[in-house]
This record gives C-alpha cells, sequence and structure tokens, in this order.
C-alpha cells in the first residue's frame, strides 16, 4: 500500500521531469501523453485508495517515506497520513487535473501565436506548459498527504512556485509578469505567518507531526504568552490565527486577497486549475486538518468568520462590475472561497470540505468553459463584445448552464447542497460573531445569483457585439475542449445529492475532522436532514432560494429585457459604481503603501544611510579625518634646518624645567 | 584508505604547490595546458576533501585528522592542524567551490590567465587553512594571507573603480584583524599556549572577556560582514571578477561565521551572552534594513552584495541567539540553541552555493553585454531560455522555497529564534517577503517582458562550459534543500560540546575554584 501512495505524486513528477527537461526531444504529443498518462495513472491510483479508505474500511495511513533531518531531538521528516480527508483531496486534485490536462491540449494548440516569432522560450512553451503543471499536481498532492507541517509547508510553497511560473506563463506580457510577481509577494506574506505558527508548535510541542501536536493541543490550550506589552493570550490562539494568515494568503481571503483577480492573466486552464479548485482551496483543507486545533479556540474561529464573511460578501460585490470574463469567474471564486472560510468558522469543516469539492468541479467547469469562449472569440474576454454565443456553442452554452446553475445553488444540483448546508450551519452556530456571517452569506445568495447570470446573459443571450471577422469563425470548440466540459458538467449536477448524507450529516470523515462538542451547529442542522430529496424540497422554501431567485430576475431584466436600465443604474450609484470598480482601492493602497513606500524606505535607507553616514561620514569620513591631520601635521615638516633647530632647543628646555621642577 | 594520510595537510599545499606550478606553465605561453592542470588540481583537492568527509567520526566533538607538529618553539607556535563538525564541511565547501570558479574563468579571462588560477589555488589553500588551524598563530597567517590572492584579484582584474574597491576591501578588513591579533596575543600571555582549544579553556575574567569579544567582533563583522561595517562588500564586489565575486561571497564572508563559532562563543561565553543583543541587533538590522537596500539597487552584483549580507544576518543570528534560548522560561522543551546553530552553518554552506551561483549568473550576463545594469536587460528569457530557467531557479533558492537549501537554514533559524522571542522570529522572517521581493523583482525586470533593445536580441545561450556549471550548482542545492541530514549528522556532536562549554560560564567556575 505504502508503494501506491508513493506512486501518486511521483507519477506526475516523472510526467513534469519528463517533458520539462526532454521537451524539446520529444515534441508536443511526447509532452502531453507522458504528463496525461503520469496524472492518469494518478487519478486511478487515487480513486482506488479513495475505495480502500471509504469501502474496503482501510485503516488511516500514518507514515514517514524519509527523514529530511534530525536536529535538536525535532525530527524533520517526509511523510504521508492518508485518511479520508486526504483521499477525497487527492481524488478532486488528480480528477481536475486530468481533464484540465485534456483541455490544454486544445487550449494550447495556437500558443505559438502567443509569443514574439523570433523568441527561443516561446519553441517549447506548449510542452513547458504540460510539465508545469503535472508539477502543479504533484506539489498539491504533496500538500494533501502529507502527515507534518514541514512537508505541509513544502508543498505550500511549491504549489505558490508553480501558480508564479504559470501567472507569468506569457513572459512576454508585462501584465501577466506584473501579476506573477504579486501573487508570490502577496502569498509570501500569508506564509509569513504561516511560517510563524510552525515555529511556535515546534518550540511548545517539540515536534512537527500533526498527531504529535494533536495529542498534545490541550496542554497547549493550557498555555498562555506575551506577545505586545502585558495582554495575554491563549497559546493556541495565537498558533491558530499565525496559520489562518498563510491560509489567508492561498486562500486569498481579504485583505490578501488583491492577487487572485490579477492571476487571471495566466492560461485559462491553469486559472481553473490552480486558481479556483485545488490550489486556493489549501487553505481550507489546512484549517480543516488543523480542526483539533482551531476547535480549542473560539477566537480564532470568529477572526477566522469574520474574514470569512467579509470576502464571500465584497469579493462578490465586485464581480458585479467586471466586464472580463475570467475576472467575474475570479471574483465569485474569492467570494466562495469566503464561503468556505465562513463554514471553518462555524466549526463546519466537513461542510467546507463539501463545498471545496463541489465548487472545484463546477467552478473549473465555469472557468474551462469561459475559455472555450475566449478560444472561439479568438481570445477577446471582454464581455460587452459577446452575446448571442448559445446558436454557436451549444456544449459550451448547456455546460455553463449547468455550472452557473450549481454556482447559484439552484436546487438539486451540487452547489445547492453545500452552500444550503454553510448557510444553515452558520445559521445554528455558536461561533462570536456568527449573526453578521449569516447576514452576509445569505446577502451573498443574490449577489451570486445576479453576477453569475448578468455573465450568463451577456455571453450567451442576446446580441451578438462582436466584430464580423470574430462572427464569421465562431464555432464550438474541439472534443479535446468539450470533453473535460462534460466530464466536469456531470459531478457538478450530482456529486452534491450523492455526498451530501455521508459527507456532511455522515460519519465519512470519521476522526480525521475533530468538533468540539459546543461547536455542534452542523448536528443540528443534520436532525433536519433525512434525505437529499427532502433536503432538495426544503429547499425551495427556503430564503437562499428566493434570494437566488430574485438576483437571477434582475440580471435578466437589467442585461436582457431592459439594458438601458443597466446603465441608469449605474449613473444612479456611480459613487458605489465607481468604489466597486476600484476593487475598494485595495490595489492602489497597496501600490501606494507597500510597492512605492518600500522602495523610499529602501531608497532612503540606502542614500543616508550607507552612502551618506557609514561611507560618507564613518569610512571616507575617517579616511578624510587622516589627511586632514596630515595635512596639518605636514606643516611642521618645513624642511628648514632652523625651525628644527629651533624646535630641539624648545624641546630641551622644556624637558629641563621638567626635570628641575618635578 | 585515506585515514593514515594528512589528508588537511594536502588540502592546503596540494593548491598552493599547484598554483606555484600553474604560474610556471603559464610563463612558457602554454594557456590550455596551464587551465587544465589548474582544474585538476582544483578536482583533485575536491577529492581529496571528500576524504574528510568519509573519515569523519560524527559520534565524537573531538578534533580530527589532527596534524601538530612544532614550528616557532620560541613562542610555543604549532603548524597544528584539525576538523570537527563545523570546520569540515566548510573546507568541503571551500574545495568544490574553487573547481566551480576555475571552471567559470576557463576562456573568460584572457589577461594574465595563468596568474588569475594561480591566485585562486593560492586562495584555495590559504582558506582551508583558516579553517583548519588550531594554533592561533598559524590561524592568523592563514587569515592574513588570504587576503593578498583576492587584493590582488580585485586590484588586477576588476573594474573601473577597483583602487578605491581594493583599498577598501583592504583597510577594512585589515583594521579588523589587528585587534584580533592582539587579542590572540594577550591570551598567549595569559596560557602560555597558542592552540585554540587551551583558549577555550583559558580563564577569564569579565573585563577582559568583554575587551577580547570586542576585538573578535571587530574581525568578524567586517568579514560576515554584519551591519553597519558591511560597505566593503559592495564596493568589492562590484569590481572583482565573477570569480573574485564568488569566492568572496561563497567562503570568505563564511570565515566571519566560522570566526564567532570558534573564537567568540568558546573562548568568552559569559561576554557574548552580556552583549548578544548587540549582535542580536545587528543581525536583525541587516535582514530588514539591508533587504530594502537591496531592493533599490540598480547594479545586479550590488543586488546580489546587499543581499548576500542580508542572509548572512541569519547566521549571526542563529549564533548569538543561543544565549537567550536557552535562558527563555517559556521555552518549556528546552531546545531549540542546537537548532539554531545548526541552522547557522547550514545556512552558511547554502549561502556558499547560492550566492556563488547568483554572481556566476551575473557573470555570464557580463561576460556579454558588459554592464551589469538591470536597466541594461529586459526579456532575456526570450533569447536565453536555457540561462533563464536557471536564473529563476537560482533567484528561487535565494528566496528561500522550500526543496532548495536556502529555506533549510533560514526555517532553522526562524523556528529556532521563536524559542527566544516570538519577535526575533517575527523579524527575521521578514525576509519571506523583503528576499522575495528583490529578487523577483530583479528577476522580472532582466529575464521576462519583451526583448529590451538590440544587444539583449543578439545574446548566445549558455554554452556547454557554463551549463556544466549551472548544473553542478542545481544538483549541489537541490540535494541540499530535499536531504539536509547527510550534513547535519555531522555537526551534532561537536555543536552540542559547543553549547555544553558555552553553556557553562567561565565566571563561575572561577567563583567556584576560589
Amino acid at each position: 500500500m505504502e508503494a501506491i501512495y508513493l506512486a501518486i505524486p511521483l507519477s506526475a513528477l516523472i510526467g513534469a521531469v519528463v517533458a520539462g527537461l526532454f521537451g524539446a526531444r520529444i515534441g508536443r504529443v511526447g509532452a502531453h501523453s507522458v504528463t496525461i498518462l503520469g496524472v492518469g495513472i494518478a487519478f486511478v491510483l487515487s480513486l482506488y485508495v479513495l475505495y480502500q479508505q471509504v469501502f474496503a474500511g482501510a485503516e488511516t495511513f500514518n507514515g514517514t517515506v524519509y527523514t529530511w533531518m534530525l536536529s535538536d531531538g525535532i525530527r524533520f521528516e517526509i511523510g504521508f497520513l492518508i485518511d479520508r480527508l486526504t483521499v477525497m483531496m487527492m481524488a478532486v486534485v488528480t480528477g481536475v487535473s486530468l481533464a484540465v490536462h485534456v483541455y490544454t491540449i486544445g487550449y494550447m494548440a495556437d500558443e505559438d501565436d502567443n509569443w514574439p516569432k523570433d523568441s527561443l522560450a516561446g519553441k517549447n512553451a506548449y510542452q513547458r506548459f504540460f510539465s508545469y503543471i503535472s508539477l502543479f499536481t504533484f506539489s498539491m498532492l504533496m500538500l494533501v498527504m502529507s502527515n507534518n507541517f514541514l512537508q505541509l509547508f513544502f508543498g505550500w510553497e511549491a504549489v505558490g512556485l508553480v501558480s508564479y511560473l504559470l501567472i507569468g506563463f506569457w513572459t512576454v506580457r508585462p501584465t501577466a509578469v506584473y501579476a506573477n510577481m504579486k501573487a508570490f509577494l502577496v502569498n509570501r506574506v500569508g506564509d509569513f505567518g504561516f511560517i510563524l505558527g510552525i515555529a511556535a508548535v515546534v518550540m511548545y510541542s517539540g515536534s512537527l507531526d500533526y498527531y504529535d501536536v494533536f495529542a498534545k493541543a490541550d496542554q497547549l490550550a493550557d498555555i498562555s504568552v506575551t506577545i505586545l506589552g502585558g495582554t495575554q493570550w491563549n497559546l493556541i490562539t495565537v498558533i491558530c490565527i499565525l496559520l489562518f494568515i498563510g491560509a489567508m494568503g492561498k486562500s486569498a481571503q481579504v485583505p490578501l486577497h488583491v492577487w487572485l483577480p490579477d492571476s487571471m492573466e495566466g492560461p485559462t486552464p491553469i486559472s481553473a486549475l490552480i486558481h479556483a479548485a485545488t490550489m486556493v482551496t489549501a487553505g481550507i483543507f489546512m484549517v480543516s486538518r488543523m480542526s483539533p486545533l482551531f476547535e480549542l479556540s473560539d477566537v480564532a474561529l470568529s477572526f477566522v468568520m469574520i474574514i470569512g464573511a467579509v470576502t464571500a460578501l465584497f469579493m462578490g460585490l465586485v464581480g458585479i462590475v467586471q466586464n472580463d470574463i475570467k475576472r467575474v469567474v475570479a471574483y465569485s471564486t474569492l467570494s466562495q472561497l469566503g464561503y468556505m472560510t465562513v463554514a471553518l468558522g462555524a466549526s463546519a469543516y466537513s461542510a467546507a470540505i463539501f463545498h471545496l469539492m463541489t465548487h472545484a468541479f463546477f467552478k473549473a467547469l465555469l472557468f474551462l468553459a469561459a475559455g472555450s469562449v475566449i478560444i472561439a472569440m479568438h481570445h477577446e474576454q471582454d464581455m460587452r463584445k459577446m452575446g448571442g454565443l448559445k446558436k454557436y456553442m451549444p456544449i459550451t452554452y448547456w455546460t455553463s448552464l449547468v455550472g452557473s446553475l450549481a454556482l447559484i445553488g439552484f436546487p438539486g444540483l451540487s452547489g445547492f447542497f453545500s452552500k444550503d448546508t454553510i448557510i444553515e450551519a452558520v445559521h445554528h452556530s455558536s461561533t462570536p460573531g456568527h449573526e453578521i456571517a449569516y447576514m452576509a452569506v445569505l446577502a451573498g445568495v443574490f449577489i451570486t445569483a445576479f453576477y453569475s447570470f448578468r455573465m450568463f446573459f451577456l455571453v450567451f443571450h442576446g446580441e451578438e457585439r462582436m466584430d464580423k471577422h470574430t462572427k464569421e469563425h465562431l464555432r464550438e470548440s474541439p472534443w479535446v475542449v468539450t470533453g473535460p466540459l462534460i466530464a466536469l458538467a456531470i459531478p457538478s449536477f450530482f456529486i452534491g445529492g450523492f455526498t451530501i448524507g455521508s459527507m456532511v450529516f455522515g460519519d465519512y470523515f470519521g476522526n480525521a475532522i475533530y468538533v468540539a462538542e459546543q461547536h455542534r451547529g452542523l448536528e443540528i442542522v443534520g436532525q433536519s436532514f433525512h434525505s437529499a430529496i427532502g433536503f432538495v424540497e426544503h429547499g425551495f422554501a427556503g430564503w437562499a432560494f428566493y434570494l437566488a431567485a430574485a438576483g437571477v430576475i434582475a440580471a435578466w431584466y437589467m442585461y436582457l429585457s431592459n439594458p438601458a436600465s443597466a446603465a441608469y443604474m449605474k449613473n444612479v450609484f456611480i459613487l458605489p459604481y465607481k468604489l466597486l470598480q476600484e476593487k475598494y482601492y485595495a490595489d492602489k493602497a497597496n501600490e501606494i503603501v507597500f510597492g512605492a513606500g518600500s522602495r523610499n524606505l529602501g531608497n532612503g535607507l540606502w542614500k543616508y544611510g550607507d552612502v551618506t553616514m557609514i561611507d560618507g561620514l564613518l569610512v571616507n569620513g575617517s579616511a578624510k579625518l587622516v589627511a586632514w591631520i596630515s595635512s596639518i601635521v605636514r606643516q611642521l615638516q618645513t624642511g628648514m634646518l632652523y625651525h628644527y633647530a629651533f624646535a630641539m632647543i624648545i624641546g630641551v628646555l622644556g624637558l629641563l624645567t621638567a626635570f628641575v621642577l618635578f | 584508505m585515506f585515514s593514515d594520510w594528512p589528508l588537511l595537510s594536502l588540502t592546503i599545499w596540494l593548491p598552493i604547490l599547484g598554483g606555484v606550478a600553474v604560474l610556471l606553465i603559464g610563463d612558457k605561453g602554454d594557456a590550455a595546458g596551464m587551465r587544465r592542470l589548474a582544474l585538476l588540481i582544483s578536482i583533485v583537492t575536491f577529492l581529496l576533501s571528500l576524504g574528510l568527509y568519509t573519515g569523519f567520526d560524527s559520534s565524537t566533538a573531538d578534533m580530527q585528522f589532527v596534524e601538530r607538529t612544532a614550528w616557532i618553539p620560541g613562542f610555543d607556535i604549532y603548524y597544528y592542524l584539525g576538523v570537527d563538525g563545523i570546520s569540515m564541511p566548510l573546507i568541503i565547501l571551500t574545495t568544490f567551490t574553487t573547481v566551480l570558479v576555475i571552471l567559470a574563468g576557463w576562456d573568460v579571462i584572457q589577461k594574465k590567465p595563468a596568474q588569475y588560477m594561480a591566485a585562486f589555488l593560492f586562495m584555495e589553500g590559504l582558506m582551508v587553512g583558516v579553517f583548519a588551524a588550531l594554533d592561533a598563530m598559524l590561524f592568523y597567517v592563514f587569515w592574513e594571507g588570504m587576503l593578498i590572492p583576492m587584493f590582488i584579484l580585485i586590484g588586477v582584474w576588476g573594474g573601473e573603480r577597483r583602487v578605491y574597491a581594493t583599498i577598501k576591501f583592504f583597510i577594512y578588513t585589515f583594521i579588523g584583524s589587528v585587534f584580533m591579533l592582539v587579542a590572540l596575543i594577550y591570551m598567549y600571555y595569559q596560557g602560555d599556549s597558542f592552540s585554540i582549544l587551551d583558549m577555550h579553556k583559558l580563564k577569564l575574567n569579565m573585563d577582559e572577556q568583554v575587551l577580547i569579544f570586542i576585538a573578535f567582533l571587530t574581525a568578524f563583522a567586517v568579514k560576515v560582514p554584519m551591519w553597519p561595517v558591511h560597505t566593503w562588500l559592495p564596493d568589492a564586489h562590484v569590481e572583482a571578477p565573477t570569480g573574485g565575486s564568488v569566492i568572496l561571497a561563497a567562503i570568505m564572508l563564511k570565515i566571519g561565521g566560522y570566526g564567532f563559532l570558534r573564537f567568540s562563543l568558546p573562548i568568552t561565553p559569559d561576554a557574548s551572552q552580556a552583549l548578544d543583543w548587540l549582535l542580536i541587533s545587528m543581525s536583525l538590522i541587516a535582514v530588514i534594513y539591508i533587504s530594502f537596500v537591496a531592493l533599490v539597487q540598480k547594479d545586479m552584483k550590488k543586488l546580489v552584495a546587499y543581499s548576500s549580507i542580508a542572509h548572512m544576518g541569519f547566521v549571526t543570528l542563529g549564533i548569538f541567539v543561543v544565549f537567550q534560548i536557552m535562558a527563555n522560561p517559556a521555552n518549556a522543551t528546552g531546545s531549540g540553541a542546537v537548532l539554531a546553530l545548526e541552522g547557522a552553518i547550514v545556512q552558511m554552506i547554502s549561502h556558499g552555493f547560492i550566492s556563488g551561483a547568483m554572481f556566476l549568473m551575473i557573470g555570464v550576463l557580463y561576460d556579454r553585454m558588459h554592464t551589469r545594469e538591470i536597466d541594461a536587460y529586459g526579456g532575456v528569457v526570450h533569447v536565453m531560455p536555457v540561462f533563464a530557467g536557471f536564473a529563476v531557479f537560482f533567484a528561487m533558492s535565494n528566496a528561500g522555497l522550500p526543496g532548495t537549501s536556502g529555506f533549510v537554514g533560514e526555517f532553522m533559524v526562524i523556528i529556532a529564534s521563536y524559542h527566544a522571542n516570538f519577535w526575533y522570529a517575527f523579524l527575521a522572517a521578514t525576509t519571506l517577503v523583503l528576499g522575495a521581493a528583490y529578487t523577483l523583482w530583479m528577476v522580472k525586470r532582466v529575464y521576462f517582458g519583451e526583448v529590451a533593445n538590440d544587444n539583449v536580441r543578439a545574446l548566445k545561450d549558455l554554452n556547454s562550459r557554463e551549463f556544466i556549471i549551472m548544473s553542478i550548482l542545481v544538483v549541489a542545492i537541490l540535494a541540499l534543500g530535499l536531504w539536509p541530514a547527510p550534513v547535519v549528522d555531522v555537526m551534532h556532536a561537536t555543536i552540542e560540546n559547543l553549547l555544553q562549554h558555552v553553556s557553562q560560564s567561565k565566571l563561575t567556575i572561577l567563583v567556584v575554584n576560589q
């Protein structure tokens, strides 16, 4: 069994290495074959492991692969923890990854057009892309399969690296190479908190192993530490908030969300794989994995919930005013990540993971569908230049409809089950601040429905606003593109209904997730859950359904029925509109405070500290002082004999006087 | 099979004598033969030094491969060599790096090539001598001796302002050394021995310790270099030829860190403890202040030079944070001190690889474009894709990405310093953001974007010699990053012994004896 665990990430890694190092030799077909084979093996084996864990009743596996280092009595190890949480993540990661690999064949077919003619970097870009997405799959697998904080951090940063490489994949575009640096740096701000959290764990528990640390969690909760001035903090609270700062970076929670919309500069397949389905959910996964720690701190849970609620509501609002098709989906992703985070704060970890899973499918679907539209539109992403695509792209249309309905939580589709569960869980939560969070997630339902169908109507219905040339070439994408769309539409539709019973309200996660006695809001929701169908029926009667329906109708009215009203509304609400258009000025503030601020600080320290003070005053100053003194002393060396004779006489007299007197 | 060879003497004298041979052949005008000989000598030296690793007994803290003969009996000065878990890895780093710089200077250096190669071989022997010497006078001779080839390297093969840079370099480092010499002589008169190990046991009162500590501090802080005595380094780097920069960054800076471990901590433990706040502050300032300065540099070499200073801040932080780790009442598990010291050493080795790689990268560009201005570049990836791949890899290592060696030392020191004080770890961890910021911003401006101008357009990708050098470094960085255990394991016994020594105050023992 251990060999299988090892084979899963390694088969992805081998594909990545072969395609990356020998891409020129094996050509395009070789590169996509070897990486698809690698990820395919990983997917099949993941399903097998999933089967073993869930249906064949295999024990939780916790074992070491090798000892990275042993220092100061602390074991730094690479190892796997395979339980039901892990296997679910493995299946989702490899499954979406496989779909994206296949899709990429179609999406990147004309890749040479994206590079300057004489660029050598453009020559093997296709192969390199496949290498990167396989490398990503490897890194993500290492992250979710880890049994310790060290490897978690490895995977954490490795996915960040691949994200950096892929956002800036088209290195010739200034926006792309700006966005990838921004993404990496903002993520590093999160990692800054994360590494401090790990340091705290090591200091107080003496171990990096999850199980060792969890076993000591109760002891850690008894320790209070002083951090600033005289304030006493519970150690667990400190650890959890520090770790969560890492999650805020990776899962793009306010205020570290700024990198995700810009990450859309990368090719669309990676927006689906990395910036929607998998990497950005690493934070959600991590907090769920750490549930034995987070459960011990109400303060941390409250912090998590508020951050999530703010993200869910305010990022959704920004989605309303975006015109770039990918950016709408990106803000939608931010908002949905906010939902998952709120669920974490409500101790509804299983609901968060459940939404993570359904979201992975329908959001990957929406991104890939958007990519399909972008291919058809010759890389035009502005929705104001689309419209009426339904008749040209039927498969993309219907799969998008499934994705959009799932996203807005239409009863019966996957997203409905996961989102409604979260809303109900927040409603019954006991975490301080859940009342506000509940309002935010309910309002978010309307907003989600509104921006989703605004996008849907602008792209697929109404007037055909594209230019003539584009219109003539409009056609459905090839099967390598539509195939993955269909493959993702199926779970987007059904998987929620099939799995909610065991995953959220059953004992699917067993001991992988721990919920404290006083935090069992989700159980209250579960008491009224009898079957998926009953849940659907119940859904039609709930607030959320009417809010969603209102959102769809509002979008229909403003963008199909009476387009003039959209312009009218914009003029009436010009100030809020401007605020949303500028994304609450977060980017500008960051650029001024952190960007220009650090450059000015650097220049100041350099010019005044190094150049003027140290070099100018101290170093060259000493040299000048020596030169100055010697220029004065030099005056004594006149070369005139009688000067010297005079000095001698004075000296002798002086000495004699001293000798006589003392 | 090497066990009874005088391996240390061989590693010191083979390159020095080899350097003489290289000079002789070079004088006859056989440049190709001279280069091959220089490479051969460096490779043989490297292989010999590996014997130090394979033959090393990591279960003991005693000095190994010891050689001891009287040298100047009148002053009890011995030719006394030996290594422990601190110096042995640094010696191998030295011999390893020398192979790379000889390769890097292969046909790039056309002016007096034999002298150039010989200078590196001399320097190799002298630097190994510094790490291996157990007699303080012998140490001092090697310590000063190694300045001479470096002085010549910058002065002869350097850039336009080389005279200013060499004098600054020499005076800065020499002033520090003179104080150290005084301290060494003083201790000789106290203990009648120049053996460094005897000095470890020498009883010194607090006043003596503080003065000796400050004398060492001036010598080692300049070498590391620590803020605020760092300004010679960017100038020296900018003017030095590529190979000189590599040796300077990869090895010479480590000698400062090594000095703290070999002299300051064990000889003056009480003064080190009393003044640790000063060293910790200087280290943290180095990490933060210097990172901001690095951010705004316009010259790539200056940027990497400042980045070196910031990374060396982790070395000195790791070394001097141990006292507060051991004294922290909240540190229930009592661990962290070993982690801090081992982290400092790992950081030294890793920085040897990475800074060497960074300077070699700049050398590759400079050889082609004859400028190091960041603004002169842009879009290099389109003309040198292989090179750009290496560059991004090394940049990520410099930014401390896990899986590369750059991560290991920083991670260890950050975790260890948390054991002393949350805020030390907090300030040190800013390197995650700042280090990535200055490195990746440079990468963005040099390698990404559209091809900036025709000079860039005319660039040729790596030749096979350059490719081999870069590949070797990639392997080294990945090996240490993915499996640091083999390197860390040899240090345990030595570090534990050192800590035991350090935690025993020399003052209390005095009181007990009375």
